[in-house]
């Protein structure tokens, strides 16, 4: 069984190499992207030499290193599910002697592993030579933050994967699969570190998930959060991955029993 | 003449298009406004931060942002050819339209109009006049011409360099993934440009001049002394642009030959 699963990592894989043409105009526009905040945050920063908690040489790193994590851990696992659901071929997939969502997020592991592999690490190499990022030396760093990676992608997999299964209920979920991208990519803090926002909405933002997505993995990076401390944000993020699956199972329960096939 | 009453036909049945999915229009105008408020909300947080950017203040940074909003919305409403390769040249729909009498162009304009859009520019004339009023703009007689000037300008620089970018489908059989970078450089053009380094000065001034879009036309009103020369070229390099990347466009179609389905 784990061996099927292992398979669709590598066809997904597989795939996206036979059109790798796409991510090379890919690292172009996280290039365009990360020079965008860089220049912004270069004049925010002006001559102080620190703001928000963080130095401008960790904030120029955080930038880098925060996108190129996007690469790895975005996908378009709503829509797919979405569009599986709109289009009845869900029902097929029930029949199938394999957990659909679990197929899914396999799917979304091998894109993910193809752009990391393909994109981020060029694109980091790139990146390093035209802004002055700073690499973590310390091998434990990369370690944790390696892991926190994996589960930046799994909980935004989830949060993606509860977005779709929302098609079960609503004959139309577009407008909330497009929020909720708007939505990851600010409060992730992607576009602006947490530590950055107004106090009343940090303490919010720090009780939500997605903030374990982009800004728990950079902050560790950058080495803004060091020692024990990087730790406990792993552990949060492992909460956060745990704590997701309930809804997600809840959700898939509730849709079998009531599957509305439009059109057909 | 024959196109007005063409642009006519086509807004009636957008009309009815939109009448049987009602919701989505909605749904369309709700994303649309909810992404332009993060980025005016992440203005609001840089400037808690500090008092100037690039020696802009946050209210004029503001008003420049809800400038480019105007021409951007007046874009998106007109040239909505984002998935132009996949619709027209890999199921062949291009063939029907280049049936047709009127120029190909326009009927490609015509058919995916999105008015919708046009919302965001609404939105960007009161974040101006908001902004505006708070820095005390005084405006004379002439600014309300010359802000048409510049936004017919910047519309057309938009959709020069738009149309060019679209019109390498008629080259290349396999989507090349470029038109997104349009999108993303106009991460750019919403700030004051004299925050970048030379080399992407130069690049959004004479290579794709999306400064003319946003900033240089936006500053006019806000600093006429320093801003009142580059602003006034908008216009001549939208007429250009949108020259050259028609030129290019009718190029491409006189080299296309169908996908063959």
């Amino acid at each position: 069984m784990l061996s099927a699963y292992a398979d669709l990592i590598r066809i997904r894989f597989l795939t996206m190499l036979a059109y790798r043409v796409n991510y090379y105009s890919g690292i172009v526009i996280y290039a365009i992207n990360i020079g965008a905040y860089y220049f912004l945050w270069l004049a925010v920063y002006g001559n102080n030499e620190s703001l928000g908690g963080m130095t401008s040489a960790q904030m120029t790193t955080y930038i880098a290193v925060s996108w190129m994590a996007r690469a790895f851990y975005f996908n378009n696992l709503d829509r797919e599910i979405a569009n599986d659901i709109r289009d009845g071929s869900v029902a097929v997939q029930f029949i199938r002697p394999y957990n659909y969502l679990l197929v899914k997020t396999m799917q979304g592991f091998g894109e993910g592993l193809f752009r990391l592999l393909m994109f981020s690490v060029p694109g980091m190499v790139v990146v390093s030579l035209l802004f002055p990022v700073v690499f973590p030396t310390d091998p434990l760093v990369w370690g944790v933050f390696l892991t926190m990676l994996l589960l930046s992608f799994l909980i935004n997999s989830e949060i993606n994967i509860l977005t779709g299964l929302f098609a079960f209920f609503v004959e139309n979920n577009e407008g909330m699969m497009r929020m909720k991208r708007v939505a990851v990519d600010l409060f992730s803090g992607l576009i602006i570190p947490l530590s950055f926002f107004p106090d009343a909405m940090r303490v919010v933002l720090e009780w939500l998930p997605f903030q374990a997505i982009a800004y728990l993995p950079g902050s560790v990076f950058t080495g803004r959060v060091t020692g024990g401390e990087a730790y406990r944000l792993l552990i949060v993020q492992l909460a956060w991955c745990a704590a997701l699956i309930a809804p997600i199972w809840a959700m898939w329960r509730a849709a079998r029993r009531r599957l509305f096939v439009q059109g057909g | 003449m024959y196109a007005l009453s063409l642009v006519g036909e086509y807004l009636k049945n957008y009309l009815k298009r939109r009448l049987t999915y009602r919701s989505d229009f909605w749904v369309e105008i709700a994303s649309d406004l909810m992404f332009q408020g993060v980025n005016l909300f992440f203005i609001l947080v840089v400037f808690m931060h500090t008092p100037f950017l690039g020696g802009w203040s946050q209210d004029e940074v503001v008003f420049i942002y809800g400038f480019f909003m105007v021409p951007n919305g007046i874009f998106n409403c007109l040239f909505n050819l984002w998935g132009f390769t996949e619709r027209y040249i890999v199921k062949g729909e291009m063939d029907r339209v280049l049936t047709r009498p009127a120029h190909n162009l326009l009927q490609l304009v015509l058919e995916n109009l999105d008015p919708a859009s046009l919302f965001g520019s609404v939105v960007g004339i009161v974040v101006m006049a908001v902004a505006g009023g708070k820095i005390g703009l005084e405006w004379t007689w002439y600014d309300p011409f010359l802000f048409v000037l510049f936004t017919v300008g910047a519309v057309m620089i938009y959709g020069g360099v738009y149309v060019a970018l679209t019109a390498i489908s008629f080259f290349s059989d396999a989507p090349t993934g470029i038109l997104p970078l349009m999108w993303n450089i106009q991460n750019y053009v919403r700030y004051p440009v004299n925050i970048y380094n030379k080399a992407i000065r130069f690049t959004l001034t004479f290579v794709l001049p999306f400064a003319f879009v946003g900033f240089y036309p936006a500053a006019y009103f806000l600093d006429r002394e320093h801003w009142t020369a580059p602003a006034l070229w908008t216009p001549v390099v939208g007429a250009v642009f949108f020259k050259l990347g028609v030129a290019f466009w009718n190029y491409g179609v006189r080299k296309y030959r169908g996908a063959g389905s």
